[in-house]
């Protein structure tokens, strides 16, 4: 399985990034990591006429901590986001997620950048961005532009990225202290696709959640904040209380079908997760079970 | 027992000073593996060399109405492009039949399909270039007009009369049918307290080596003679046929093996694509080189295991077994395979049902059908995952139904460890078997009591492990009824030649081959122990028909039980050979003198009397100052062949200890155990390394694997991330023990390992699944084992 | 442009200076260009990990990244960190213990489990299992492999101790 030939452009900056793909359009396609490009290039499931490698504009790797936001650049390597004391201390559900992306040697190439830009459902980083109120960066010829999390991705491998754009960095708000935060994912083996996963980031008060946020992903074309986490808000959490958030989760959701798993047990899998979510952010054990996933 | 003389007996080899039999030694030939300096066939480079990629059909049935290959022909780089039609100028089609397996019938396979492609991914025409890259811009733009046709891709409907017949000269889909009755049975099932039916469902696979196929083809017109580099298992089975089908001699078509990245069966078939590398070689007059990307491998390397078993079980209350009974079916591919057939799986079946147990009434039937799907043929342990699935499944549903441990319904029904020689309901002849010590000793290892113990107190806090079983045998090196018989020239008997070098080193040629089980060592270790020298002066020369002796190669377990024998025995004349000579060189007589740690010692007082390198000087350089009328050989050759015992049976018993987590369907593996008696070891380590990983092949096959079609024929998970397959992250540990019962077929008494750990491992997997979600009520015969099932059977979703 | 570009980059520390057409992934590029054979090719879709490769000392999949992308870059494959016996204890301990049957897999494990032992000093089997998770190996069944890296790593730590 060899790719297409192709041309290739080594951007000199970002500037020239921006150009050649204005000057090329969807004849072009930009390498950043190469971890989800090349894979498909190989199997000549797409034959772009020309790439653009932006692999070397250093400028845009970095994690910097700026008061209450941190800003992590587009090329900023799953790696890097994963061995960050920053990310660890201000933002560690990003850590945990980071740890669940495919192998060491697929961590040290695939960016941030591109991993948003993929927008996989499955995959982990656009549903911590979710949960985390992030920002995404992108800028085109005629300026920058910050997309919230919530409009960047809108469909399987679709974003509201102009494919005469650029993703240059994600901001997120540094962690509060008093947040607590759960990452969990399904799969058949390490490093797989999840089947199921979720990101969510809570704030406690005497047992009682004052704030919830619930980024499920590979349940349906883009990652989801349920709604069903209101459910938990301010109440006493009961497993009837799960119940009904359980209940609410599977309405909510249009999980896909696939080899791995129906739609049904996509569904399933998600209100377990829920319970374990709430099991654990609470620290009571026995509400694992909980909420009709049993 | 002493001579006349009163001198001691020669010590048997295993008991030799410094033998290496039962020594975990590590494999001599691993330096140049590890520094990355190995040479695999896709290593190859060749002057002039064109590299092949195949124009597949996209659409599991179609006519072939035109191929028009202008536009590739001028595309840069390539060489040729070459239709089914023009390359069956080359190469004759053939068809996978054995006359021993009665009504087997096949269409003959061209290596590349003429009027009709029959699977998706069947190769209809060929592109050279002078790369890879640039053979696949070409093939682009090789336009072929397709009819598509009805695909055949339900194996439970390809005999009704509305699916159409794939080769209507056949007159049906049937490809082979096997029908066995003891007699009696429907009386034996009448006699039963229970019986307990389920249907057994396996989810067809295939064996993912991590080397894809590779083959260099080289065909030099001056010399006429074609040199072919590919890994696999039987050179001379493919020298015969690449040979038959070009219309060259034998003497003409040399194979050469080299460095094989895993086979497990995969690499011992015919394949139509590397048939059609040979003849464009041929065509073309210069080396071809074709390398199956993982995606071909996928669509293209043999399938297996593709089967819907019927099965029943009588038992009394007192645990007796009184009949077993299946109906079996399987769905292969659009041609039986060439030559070991594709029935032969199905075979196997029928003939090791109820194997282990004392068990005489029994009833089978097995068809074997086409279908639209990639061909399907032996992979690793051939079979035996089958009907050791169905066997341990059926006694764990009637020890369930009768409310009896399963280890005690075993012990009750396994053949006595004293009642051989017998034979199976299926005529099967077991020498000597050891069920019963191996049952034990495997319990032991496990530490079953406590085992249970711990289910049942974590069964009180919900969560549920399971523990499951399965005894099993195993064929291992078998004779020519195996393919001789139906008219396969595959040959059953191996050879071995061994000489002493002029430095007083040993040089062994063997006709088996190497695919990283250890046959190298294994030859090195039986040679250096049976002469008397060191293992590091023993050199192994393997995998090249124009070297080595006529052999069979290695396959079905036979490596070391057949190949080590000629080794033994070539071995041992060229050390009777050597004492003759050292006896007229110092006067004495050889059975005064032994062979002892590179040079030629006193039996008596194991003084060295001189070393084998002077020994050597003086035969090669020095004849003249020997006594007069000696000619010395100081080389030997001697072949081996079974003739007593059609097979040489092993058996073993498996273990397996996990955990289901009930919420998610999920399954972990918590540990595995194995006890085989697979007779003389060699090489411990290597026999046990051996069963690990054929474990693992089991287990993928029980938790992960399967090539999922859809109704329309094509293969929807022909890559890496979508068919999955055994990681480091979800394998247990696995502890093996052993129980030794030689074949005194041979001296060296060896039986073959290499299939034992696939055959129960899935079966165990299952029992063990089983019997976790016992307090549901639920059974589960379907692998694999995935969440889905485990959540659909647990009615959770 | 799709002619062939000019890289300059080093591989197990020599300068190698190449024209390379820029489809070329970095694994061809070492098998076909350098004849180093020892990376091996497996799936070309990430995977299966026995292409696996350190550049500027990191591991990566070599069929997932491009010849051009390696220029300027320092690739070491595992010809060069066995000639230079970085891996030697490694390498016994995979002899001693028949961690390798057809040798397939054994460079990349080889990468992988030096870049483990190079970051824990004494791992876990759990976490050797899992920074191996990525490698694929189906002749051993992984535990002797697992095994081997325990050894070396109890004897490196003895080492520096």
């Amino acid at each position: 399985m060899k790719a297409s030939a192709f041309a290739y452009a080594r951007a000199t900056s970002i500037d020239n990034a921006l150009e050649l793909l204005a000057a090329n359009g969807d004849r072009a396609k930009v390498l950043s990591g190469g971890q989800s490009l090349m894979p498909a290039m190989n199997l000549r499931l797409i034959s772009p006429e020309l790439i653009v490698d932006i692999s070397g504009l250093v400028q845009l790797r970095g994690i910097v901590v700026h008061g209450t936001m941190i800003r992590i650049g587009a090329l900023t390597r799953h790696v890097d986001i994963l061995k960050s004391h920053e990310i660890a201390a201000h933002a560690p559900l990003l850590r945990d997620a980071v740890a669940h992306v495919a192998h060491p040697a697929i961590r040290n190439r695939g960016t941030i950048g591109g991993n948003l830009a993929h927008a996989d459902p499955a995959s982990e980083l656009p549903a911590c961005l979710l949960v985390l109120g992030g920002t995404i960066l992108v800028r085109g010829l005629s300026g920058e532009r910050r997309i919230a999390a919530a409009e960047f991705f809108r469909g399987i491998f679709q974003t509201a990225l102009a494919p005469t754009e650029l993703v240059i960095g994600v901001e997120i708000p540094v962690m509060r202290k008093t947040s607590a935060h759960f990452f969990n994912e399904f799969t058949r083996r390490h490093g797989d696709y999840a089947i199921v996963g979720l990101a969510a980031q809570a704030e406690v008060e005497k047992g009682v959640f004052t704030d919830f946020r619930l980024g499920f992903f590979a349940v349906g074309d883009r990652p989801i904040l349920a709604r069903a986490a209101g459910i938990l808000l301010s109440r006493a959490v009961t497993p009837s209380l799960i119940s009904e958030a359980s209940d609410a989760l599977g309405v909510e959701i249009e999980p896909q079908e696939d080899q791995q798993a129906s739609a049904a047990m996509r569904r399933h899998l998600a209100k377990v997760l829920l319970a374990r979510a709430v099991a654990a952010l609470l620290g009571r054990p026995e509400l694992r079970h909980a909420g009709g996933a049993v | 027992m002493t001579g006349i003389s009163g001198k001691p007996e020669p010590l048997s080899m295993l008991d030799r000073p410094n033998s290496y039999i039962g020594k975990s030694v590590p494999r001599p030939n691993l330096a140049r593996l590890m520094q990355g300096r190995g040479l695999y066939v896709s290593d190859i480079q060749l002057p002039r060399m064109g590299h092949v990629v195949f124009v597949r059909s996209p659409y599991a049935h179609a006519k072939i109405l035109s191929i028009d290959a202008g536009e590739a022909r001028v595309r840069p780089g390539v060489i040729a492009v070459v239709t089914g039609r023009e390359l069956s100028a080359v190469i004759t089609p053939w068809v996978g039949v054995l006359s021993h397996l009665k009504g087997l019938k096949s269409a003959p396979q061209h290596a590349m399909a003429i009027d009709r492609a029959c699977w998706q991914g069947e190769a209809v025409a060929a592109v050279v270039a002078t790369s890879r890259a640039l053979a696949e811009d070409a093939a682009e733009a090789v336009l072929v007009e397709y009819e598509e046709l009805a695909a055949v891709t339900d194996m439970r409907a390809a005999l009704d009369p509305s699916t159409p017949v794939i080769h209507p000269l056949l007159g049906d889909n049937l490809a082979f049918e096997r029908i066995h009755d003891t007699g009696q049975v429907d009386q034996a099932f009448a006699d039963a307290d229970e019986v307990v039916e389920a249907n057994f469902v396996f989810g067809r696979h295939t064996g993912v080596t991590l080397e894809p196929r590779a083959v260099v083809a080289d065909w030099n017109v001056a010399e006429a003679r074609l040199t072919i580099y590919q890994g696999t298992q039987a050179p001379h089975m493919v020298q015969n046929i690449a040979a038959l089908h070009l219309g060259l001699n034998e003497q003409q078509v040399r194979i050469v093996c080299k460095d094989v990245g895993g086979s497990f069966g995969i690499k011992v078939h015919i394949y139509a694509d590397e048939m059609a590398t040979y003849a464009l070689s041929k065509l073309l007059r210069r080396p071809i080189k074709f390398v199956a990307d993982r995606v071909e491998s996928f669509n293209t390397d043999i399938h297996a295991r593709d089967h819907r078993c019927k099965g029943r079980i009588g038992v009394k209350r007192d645990g007796t077994v009184t009949a077993f009974e299946i109906d079996d079916l399987t769905g292969i591919g659009p041609y039986s395979m060439y030559p070991r057939t594709s029935a032969i799986e199905a075979n196997q079946v029928v003939n090791l049902v109820g194997g282990p147990y004392v068990t005489k009434s029994y009833r089978a039937r097995a068809r074997v059908v086409f279908q639209n799907k990639n061909v399907m043929c032996q992979y690793r342990a051939v079979g035996h995952p089958i009907a050791c699935s169905v066997t341990e499944g059926l006694i764990d549903l009637a020890a369930t139904r009768i409310g009896k441990d399963p280890v005690e319904i075993r012990r009750h029904n396994l053949i006595p460890d004293d009642a051989y020689p017998c034979g199976s309901p299926t005529g099967l002849k077991f020498e000597r078997l050891s069920h019963h010590a191996s049952l034990e000793k495997l319990l032991a290892m496990m530490d079953y009591k406590g085992l249970r113990a711990e289910q049942a107190a974590l069964r009180e806090r919900q969560v549920h492990r399971g523990i499951g079983i399965a005894s099993f045998i195993e064929v291992t090196n078998p004779s020519a009824a195996f393919y001789g018989v139906g008219g396969a020239k595959i040959s059953s008997q191996d050879g071995v030649a061994v000489r002493l070098d002029a430095q007083g080193s040993v040089i062994c040629q063997t006709s088996i081959t190497e695919q990283g089980q250890g046959s190298e060592s294994v030859t090195a270790q039986i040679v250096a122990s049976a002469l008397g020298v060191s293992m590091e002066r023993v050199r192994v020369i393997l995998g090249d028909t124009d070297v080595t002796p006529y052999g069979g190669g290695t396959w079905a377990s036979r490596g070391a039980g057949i190949g080590g024998e000629a080794a033994l025995q070539a071995t041992k004349s060229l050390r009777k050979n050597i004492l003759d000579v050292a006896a007229a060189i110092l006067q004495s007589s050889p059975d005064e003198l032994d062979i002892v740690d590179n040079g030629i010692v006193n039996m008596a007082d194991g003084v060295l009397r001189i070393e084998l390198k002077a020994l050597a000087r003086v035969v090669y350089f020095r004849p003249d100052t020997l006594p007069p009328g000696i000619q010395p050989e100081l080389m030997a050759t001697r072949h081996f062949v079974p003739r007593e015992y059609p097979f040489a049976f092993t058996n073993g018993v498996q273990a397996s200890w996990l955990e289901v987590d009930t919420e998610t369907g999920f399954i972990k593996l918590l540990k595995h155990w194995v006890v085989e008696d697979c007779g003389t070891i060699i090489n411990p380590q290597l026999v046990d390394e051996q069963i690990r990983g054929g474990v693992v092949q089991g287990l993928g096959a029980a938790l992960f694997e399967k090539c999922i079609y859809d109704e329309r024929g094509q293969l929807t998970n022909a890559n890496m991330a979508d068919y999955l397959v055994p990681m480091s992250g979800e394998m247990p540990d696995i502890d093996v023990g052993h129980v030794v019962s030689p074949t005194l077929e041979s001296e060296l008494g060896a039986k073959g390992a290499g299939e034992a750990g696939t055959a129960g491992a899935a079966a165990a997997v299952a029992n063990a699944v089983n019997d976790a979600l016992r307090p549901f009520g639920t059974v589960v015969t379907e692998i694999p084992l995935t969440p889905q099932v485990i959540l659909t059977a647990l009615r959770r979703i | 442009m799709t002619t062939a570009m000019a890289i300059s980059l080093q591989v197990n520390g020599e300068r190698i200076d190449a024209q390379v057409p820029p489809r070329l992934n970095l694994a061809d590029f070492l098998r076909e260009h350098l004849h180093l054979t020892g990376t091996h090719v497996g799936c070309e879709h990430g995977v299966c990990g026995a292409c696996t490769v350190r550049v500027n000392g990191e591991i990566v999949r070599a069929c997932l990244m491009l010849a051009v992308q390696a220029d300027a870059a320092s690739v070491e494959t595992i010809e060069g960190l066995s000639d230079s016996g970085e891996i030697s204890d490694l390498q016994t301990a995979f002899s001693d213990r028949n961690a390798l049957q057809c040798g397939y897999c054994t460079p990349g494990m080889f990468m992988t489990a030096q870049d483990l032992l190079k970051q824990e000093a004494e791992p876990t089997r759990e976490r050797i299992r899992e920074h191996l998770s990525g490698n694929y190996c189906r002749c051993t069944g992984y535990q002797a492999i697992i095994d081997a890296v325990e050894a070396t790593a109890r004897l490196r730590g003895k080492r520096t101790a």
